[in-house]
This record gives structure tokens, C-alpha cells and sequence, in this order.
């Protein structure tokens, strides 16, 4: 107790009780109370926990609140407030994507990291990029066509 | 698996929906899902199992009986009504109904169960009734408020319509007097013309699943709310003894130790404190099945292969077709354990307080869980509460229900709610895994090649003698295990017989995705093309020949094998393999296209052809084949549950690989349009894509692949 660390959450302020090793999975999701970002394995291996930090993928579920300090952090909550972001969930919706939707907010923000870094990524890059995150519906395929999707949205 | 289609009302039914109606300021009706084989008839009052509500604000909610675990039961239920409402989908909110095995039962598998692909058959008609019986109704309210025949009033965009006299009034005010409109008795549904049936809809769940606000089991969140981690014993059966907790509860935010007879649990302020205070833990676990390997499971069951077992199916005369053979064919097949690894790893939320206990959670058997958590805590039914939350990724695991009573004995030992969160460790290791099955075929072939009779011995654990006997139980003889022993072929003669053999007391084994077919598409679309090769004949042309001509099978073999260009040359490097399979209602076809470079094995195309009765939503469907493929791709590939000193030895992803964007193949799959009543997708794409595969690396290899997952050597891992 009494360890209140400053998160800057989707452009808010959060404190945040917590041990500095707290995953930042957590923090937001129990302290902080955004629970858009999931849980699938906790050690960087199926991207289900990602949000972005100043900009950049990260996993949450081993990134601890201490590496955080006063860098921003988004999440699935705000990444539709961001222009790629935005674009991207309505590829989502357009080409369908969605089965039981667990791994989709991790999907997401690895996807919108992808398009603001290469806005027209060819499949190999997708797969570069995406491989990390697993999705047990079998999406995939829709995802790509979605990840194309949103990069002409945004070229148009 | 087929609803019976519902029969006229009774008079019970009607007396309970006039109940149902005076309760309500709108219109709420309901129409039992039972079949006539449940307990319905000896129950005094009907209770219906699926609600539809119409509110006085124009709200139309429509209960869904199942649970949401990504394969449409939402979209499919408010499409459903909206067809015969006259209004769009999206105007319909879904609700997922509690746990309460009577008035939501399925009405063919007797319970509240989400499984076997038949939530869709189940609410087929019986929605479309509630749904036509109110319309009926509003639309009499509309007739009688304007002095009208009924007849001359029609229904669109959610309002009755006069077109006579250019009036028309909202079903939101017409609700209150529809109430007291006498209840069709057959309300008779639509046959045709439909509107909204049959169209690529959006789900209605798709938007909350984008943003981020959908609500899963995992994000449930009570005033005072605690979290947990848990381990159990990582020994099979074993017990907890000593524990320290010293560790843990010097752990910052770390609030409580509880343990159980089988586990330990970390209660804190956040799930990271709970975590770690768990891994500061060294329990110490008492006994258990120290010894189990999967060696010799694997034994136990290549033992059972040689026992004579109990007759599931029988035709003709097996032993004189042996007798007169040209040549015969015998072939032993091994499948392993597996996982059900789903994105959501198993959580749930429980309070305990003043004698009662109340639940939040995503189960496929919310109702069972309901009384095995009375059980539990001795408990009236009554007393427990079960709240459904949308469910990450099901395929069979949550058909059991033991996790959500662990989670109520944890809190049981908490004064506050308490959400327990397995780890993905746990996840693997406490898995209730798909068990070992064997299959031994023999085959009397005549000089040409063809079958004179097909003999398959099945060596599977008796899952549906606990599972769903009344249904899936007969004779001796694990209905699911033995289903489509023998494919969609008309063999001469027959024979299938069913060894049981169980896993050790401690093990724990249940459902998973495809459940019998998974097993027997196999063995049994692999044998084929063994069989087809030693005629000289090509695969296709060698099942054509035992299917029922013009039969659904026989007719999407032929469009499978016209839409991949069967027979035409491939590009350099590449082979092809077939399966078809009927079953869940369903027909379907699988063509897998792989390249065998340098001994590994790559899956580059799956072109998928599905007979489903009417595709009530064509998108659903799409996504439920492509889904399934990459859930049996994965299965294929890569999955296999070991055990070694008593312990399951695979984890996390690291160790129990699945399917990743990078080796995804290009999937294409084509529904078949035709009038017959919709059959089950989610589970039949992932029954078909192993003998697919295994019979395109034996057209590249000449080697027949009689044992999952494939190879190690020909599968590079991601
Ligand atoms: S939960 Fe973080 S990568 Fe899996
Ligand atoms: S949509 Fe279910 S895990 Fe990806």
C-alpha cells in the first residue's frame, strides 16, 4: 500500500496503488478499471494483453507500471480516437472479423501500431507484425484482409 | 442433431403465458424449446425456455438460451425474431439467459447446454414462434384499436400498418394491449420470402468486441471485489499438503492464503498481487498418480485395441464378407490428448454471503454449474445465482463445471466477491483434455479394390455415460465416440465396435470441438484413400461409387471436386488430399492443397465446400468452417498433451504451439444453398481438416499417416 504511481491512461491520469513490478496488464485492468485489455498468457507470448506505449506495441502483461513511468498508454478503449485506430475498427467491422472477440483488443492495437508504422504493409509485413498474436477462433484470414482493408481506407 | 418442431400449444402453455403477461408492462412470451421426450409433460406448468419481450419504450429483447462463445448464437437468435418481427436484427437486444436448466434446456439435449453444434437447431423453430405469436398478437391489438380486420394489416419497420386508411401504430404502443390478445395457438411462421434469414447480417456482438466495452467473464467487476490465483495439484489426483504462506502474504497487496483439498489459492487486492503471491508459494501436494505416463496410456489403449468391445452398429455378415475376400486391409490409429487451449483462460466470479451465492461467469453448462455449486456449499438450487458473460473461446472446455465450483469453495473462504483467474499454466494442466483414442479398421475388399465389409474397432473413455447419458448412452456403447464409425458410406456390410477405456480416477477428460467426428473423419476419410490407392483408383471416384447417389453427400462430393478442379494438374511440388463427412446436421467437404518441400510439410490452401441446410447467416457460417479449419489445422499440426510422472508436461504456447497468422493457409469455403433446416458449422470444419491433410502428404509421400498430430519432423513450428 501506499505505492500511488501516476499512469497516463488513453490521455488521463490514473493513480494507481501499486507495487512498481505490478504488470501493467493489471494495473488497468483492476486498478484502473479498463478491462478491454486481455489476459491469454502472461509471458509475451499470444498478444492478447497489448496496448500501445508512447506509440509503440507492448505487451502489458510483462511490461511492469514502473517501466511506464510517465510515458502514454493506450488501450483499446481509446485507440478509436486516434485516425488509424478509428480506421481500423471499422475495417474490423466491415470485413467481419470478430468470432468470440477475446484476442480482438490485442489484435487491434498490434494492427493500428502496424498502419501508423507502414501504412500500406504488404502480407509478409502483416505477418511480421501479427505473428505474435494468437487468435484460437482462426480469424486470421480476416484480419489480413481487414489490415488491408483499413490501409486503402486511409490511402483513399 | 434436429429440433422437433414444436407442437400445437396446449392449454398448460397458454395458461403460463397469460401469467407471463399480466407480470410485464409489455408483452413477454415464451415458447418451450423441450421436446416431448423431457420432462415437460409431467411438469404442472409450462415454463418456456426462450423469452421474447416487447417493452412499453419499444425495447424487443430476446433471451439467448446458449451461450455466446463466438459462434453467432446472439446474431443467429435476433435474426431469428427479427424475421418474423419485420424488423432488423440490430433492433433486437440479446441477453444471455442464467444458469437454469429447466426453463432454458435445449430441446434436444434436455439441458442447458451450449454444444454439439445444435444451439442453432434448437431455437430454429421455437423462436420463430415466440416471435410469430407476437406479431400475431400486435398486429390484432392494431386491428382491434382501429376497428379493423386483422387480415388487412401488415408489418414493417417495427410498426402494424393499415395501408387502407394510411394509419400505423409502433409495436412500443401496441405492446400493453397485444398483452391481452389471446395467444395463437400454432402461430404459424414464415416458409419462405425471407428477409432477413439467409443474409450476411452484422453480428450484433461485433461492435462491443472492437471497442473494447464487450463484457467476457474475465471483466466482471463487483463493489469490494477481490482476485485470486490458484494452483492445483500438478500431480494427477494429487491433494495439497503443508504450505508456508508466510511468502505470499508478505507479498504487497497480497490479502489471504485459502486452501483447498486439492489446491491453493492467493487472494489480493489486484490479480498481479495474487500472482505473485502464488508463485512465492512451495506447496507441497500429497500423493496422486505419481507414476502415469503417457507411454503407458498409450499402452493401456493399444491393449484395448485387442479386446473384443460392445457392438455399436452392425450390418450383414462381417466374418463371411472376411472370408470370401479377394484381399483385406487392417490399419491402427492413435490420437492423443489435446487441449482445448481457448483465448480466455478459465475465470470466475463468486460471492458467497447470508447462506447464498451468487455467480458471474461464461460456462456452456451454466445451469449444471448452478446445481453442482449448491452441491457444493449445500446449497438449495434457489440459493445459487448464475449470471452469464460472454465466453472466450469455448470448444468443449466449459462444458464441465468443476473450475466453477473450485471457484466457490475459494469463496467460500472470502469475505468479499472474489474473481478467480486461472493462470494459462493452469489452464493447460487442469484442462479436462480430449483422451487418448484408438481405432483399429479392417476392411474385406473384393478383386477390384471395393469394400465387401468394414470392421472398426473404437477405443474411447465412456465421456457421455457422465456427460449426457439419457441422450448419448446406450446399451454400453458411447453414442459420440461411435458416431460416424463408418463415414457417410453405404458399405455392404459392417461392423463397429466400441471398447470403453477410461482414463485413471484423477484425469480429467470431456468434450472438445467435433467431439466424435473428430475422431472417426480421421480414421475413417484416411482409410479411404489407403483403400482408393490400392485400387488404382482415384479418391473422389472411389467414394463416389459408396455414396448414396443424389444423396446431400454425394452431391457436394461433386461440387467439392468441380469448384478445386479435382483431377487437373497442380502447381510443381504440390498434392492434394480429400475428406468429406456428414454429421451435426451437416455436410461437408474438405480439399487441402500442401507442398512437401524437403520432408516439411506446408498446408498452403483449404478450399471447403458445406451443405448446412438454410445458412441463416452465410457470414456466421464462413466464419465458423474458416475457424473450425484452423482449430483442427492447429490439432493437426501440433497438438498433443503429454504426461510424464504424474504430471501434464505442456504449459503455456511455448510448448502446445497453435496456428499463427504466418501459417494460415488460403481458405475458401462455399455453402450450398438449399430449403433443408439449418445444420450445426462449429464443429464440422474442425472434424475435417487432419484426414484432409494426412491424405495430401500421402499423395506426395505414398506413406499413409495412421497416428496424430502429424509427424514432429514434418511440421516446422512458428
Ligand atoms: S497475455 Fe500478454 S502476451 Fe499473452
Ligand atoms: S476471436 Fe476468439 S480468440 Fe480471436
Amino acid at each position: 500500500m501506499g505505492n500511488a504511481v501516476k499512469l497516463k491512461v488513453n490521455g488521463e491520469i490514473h493513480d494507481v496503488d501499486a507495487e512498481p513490478d505490478t504488470p501493467l496488464l493489471w494495473a488497468l485492468r483492476d486498478l484502473v478499471g479498463l478491462t478491454g485489455t486481455k489476459f491469454g498468457c502472461g509471458v509475451a507470448l499470444c498478444g492478447a494483453c497489448t496496448v500501445h506505449v508512447d506509440g509503440l506495441p507492448r505487451r502489458s502483461c510483462v511490461t511492469p507500471i514502473s517501466a511506464v513511468g510517465e510515458a502514454e498508454v493506450l488501450t483499446i478503449e481509446g485507440v478509436g480516437k486516434t485516425p488509424v485506430g478509428k480506421a481500423v475498427q471499422d475495417a474490423w467491422l466491415k470485413v467481419e472479423v470478430v468470432q468470440c472477440g477475446y484476442c480482438q483488443a490485442g489484435q487491434i492495437m498490434q494492427a493500428t501500431a502496424l498502419l501508423t508504422a507502414d501504412p500500406a504493409p504488404d502480407d509478409a509485413a502483416i505477418d511480421r507484425a501479427m505473428t505474435g498474436n494468437i487468435c484460437r477462433c482462426g480469424t486470421y484470414p480476416r484480419i489480413r484482409a481487414a489490415i488491408h482493408a483499413a490501409a486503402k481506407q486511409r490511402v483513399a | 442433431m434436429k429440433a422437433p418442431t414444436n407442437a400445437a400449444m396446449t392449454t398448460d402453455r397458454r395458461r403460463f403465458l397469460a401469467v407471463c403477461l399480466a407480470g410485464t408492462g409489455g408483452l413477454t412470451l415464451g415458447f418451450p424449446l423441450l421436446a416431448p421426450r423431457t420432462a415437460m409433460a409431467a411438469e404442472a406448468t409450462f415454463r418456456p425456455n426462450a423469452f421474447l419481450a416487447i417493452g412499453g419504450d419499444g425495447t424487443i429483447t430476446a433471451t439467448v438460451p446458449y451461450a455466446e462463445m463466438g459462434q453467432g448464437a446472439m446474431t443467429s437468435i435476433a435474426m431469428l425474431a427479427a424475421e418474423e418481427l419485420a424488423v432488423a436484427p440490430a433492433a433486437i437486444k440479446t441477453v444471455l439467459a442464467p444458469g437454469d436448466n429447466k426453463l432454458y434446456a435445449h430441446p434436444v439435449l434436455g439441458e442447458q447446454i451450449t454444444g454439439g453444434s445444435a444451439s442453432l437447431a434448437g431455437s430454429w423453430m421455437p423462436i420463430r414462434k415466440a416471435a410469430a405469436a407476437a406479431r400475431i398478437m400486435l398486429v390484432e391489438a392494431a386491428a382491434r384499436r382501429w376497428g379493423v380486420g386483422a387480415a388487412t394489416c401488415t408489418v414493417a419497420d417495427g410498426r402494424v400498418h393499415h395501408a387502407a386508411s394510411k394509419r400505423s401504430l409502433a409495436y412500443s404502443e401496441l405492446a400493453q394491449a397485444a398483452a391481452s390478445v389471446p395467444v395463437p395457438a400454432d402461430p404459424p411462421v414464415k416458409t419462405g420470402g425471407f428477409k432477413v434469414i439467409g443474409t450476411a447480417a452484422p453480428r450484433v456482438d461485433s461492435a462491443a468486441k472492437v471497442d473494447g466495452s464487450a463484457v467476457f467473464g474475465l471483466d466482471v467487476r463487483r463493489p469490494g471485489m477481490v482476485y485470486a490465483a490458484v494452483q492445483a495439484s500438478p500431480v494427477i489426483g494429487g491433494k495439497l499438503g503443508a504450505v508456508d504462506d508466510k511468502p505470499a502474504l508478505a507479498v504487497a497487496g497480497v490479502t489471504q492464503v485459502v486452501r483447498l483439498a486439492n489446491a491453493v489459492a492467493v487472494v489480493g487486492r489486484h490479480t498481479g498481487a495474487a500472482r505473485k503471491g502464488l508463485a512465492m508459494l512451495e506447496p507441497h501436494w500429497d500423493g496422486g498418480l505419481t507414476d502415469l505416463s503417457t507411454e503407458a496410456l498409450v499402452k493401456q489403449a493399444d491393449a484395448a485395441l485387442d479386446r473384443k468391445g460392445v457392438t455399436a452398429a452392425t450390418k450383414g455378415d462381417v466374418a463371411k464378407a472376411f472370408a470370401g475376400a479377394a484381399s483385406t486391409f487392417e490399419a491402427d490409429y492413435r490420437m492423443p490428448m489435446l487441449a482445448h487451449a481457448a483465448m480466455e483462460p478459465l475465470n470466475c466470479t463468486v460471492e458467497v454471503r447470508d447462506g447464498a451465492c451468487e455467480i458471474w461467469v461464461g460456462s456452456q453448462v451454466p445451469g449444471r454449474a448452478r446445481i453442482d455449486v449448491a452441491k457444493a456449499l449445500g446449497l438449495d438450487e434457489d440459493r445459487v445465482k448464475v449470471n452469464s458473460y460472454l465466453i472466450g473461446g469455448g470448444f468443449g472446455r466449459r462444458l464441465q463445471s468443476e473450475w466453477i465450483v473450485q471457484a466457490a469453495l475459494i469463496a467460500r473462504q472470502v469475505k468479499a466477491p472474489v474473481k478467480v483467474v486461472w493462470s494459462r499454466e493452469e489452464d493447460t494442466r487442469q484442462d479436462a483434455y480430449r483422451y487418448h483414442n484408438h481405432s483399429r479398421v479392417r476392411v474385406a475388399l473384393d478383386a477390384k479394390g471395393n469394400p465387401l465389409a468394414f470392421d472398426h474397432r473404437i477405443v474411447a473413455p465412456a465421456i457421455m455415460l457422465w456427460f449426457l447419458p439419457s441422450l448419448l448412452w446406450k446399451d454400453g456403447v458411447d453414442v459420440d465416440a461411435t458416431n460416424a464409425a463408418t463415414g457417410p458410406y453405404a458399405f455392404p456390410n459392417l461392423m463397429v465396435d466400441y471398447v470403453r477405456n477410461d482414463p485413471p480416477d484423477g484425469l480429467l477428460v470431456g468434450n472438445w470441438r467435433g467431439v466424435g467426428e473428430t475422431r472417426n473423419g480421421f480414421v475413417v476419410e484416411t482409410v479411404m484413400d489407403q483403400l482408393a490407392a490400392k485400387a488404382g483408383v482415384d479418391p473422389v471416384e472411389y467414394r463416389r461409387r459408396l455414396l448414396p447417389p443424389k444423396s446431400r453427400i454425394a452431391v457436394l462430393l461433386d461440387r467439392l471436386a468441380q469448384e478445386t478442379g479435382w483431377g487437373k494438374p497442380l502447381p510443381a511440388g504440390t498434392t492434394r488430399g480429400v475428406a468429406i463427412q456428414s454429421g451435426f446436421g451437416s455436410h461437408m467437404g474438405l480439399v487441402a492443397q500442401v507442398r512437401m518441400d524437403g520432408g516439411k510439410l506446408k498446408v498452403e490452401r483449404m478450399t471447403a465446400v458445406i451443405d448446412c441446410g438454410i445458412a441463416v447467416n452465410p457470414n456466421v457460417v464462413r466464419q465458423q468452417i474458416e475457424g473450425g479449419l484452423l482449430f483442427g489445422l492447429t490439432a493437426a499440426l501440433y497438438s498433443n498433451i503429454t504426461i510424464a510422472d504424474g504430471r501434464v508436461v505442456e504449459s503455456n504456447f511455448h510448448d502446445q504451439p497453435v496456428v499463427r497468422m504466418v501459417n494460415t493457409p488460403k481458405i475458401d469455403v462455399i455453402i450450398i444453398e438449399n430449403g433443408n433446416d439449418p445444420g450445426g458449422v462449429g464443429e464440422p470444419g474442425t472434424a475435417i481438416v487432419a484426414p484432409a491433410i494426412a491424405n495430401a502428404v500421402f499423395a506426395a509421400t505414398g506413406k499413409p499417416l495412421h497416428q496424430l498430430p502429424l509427424p514432429a519432423s514434418m511440421v516446422e513450428r512458428v
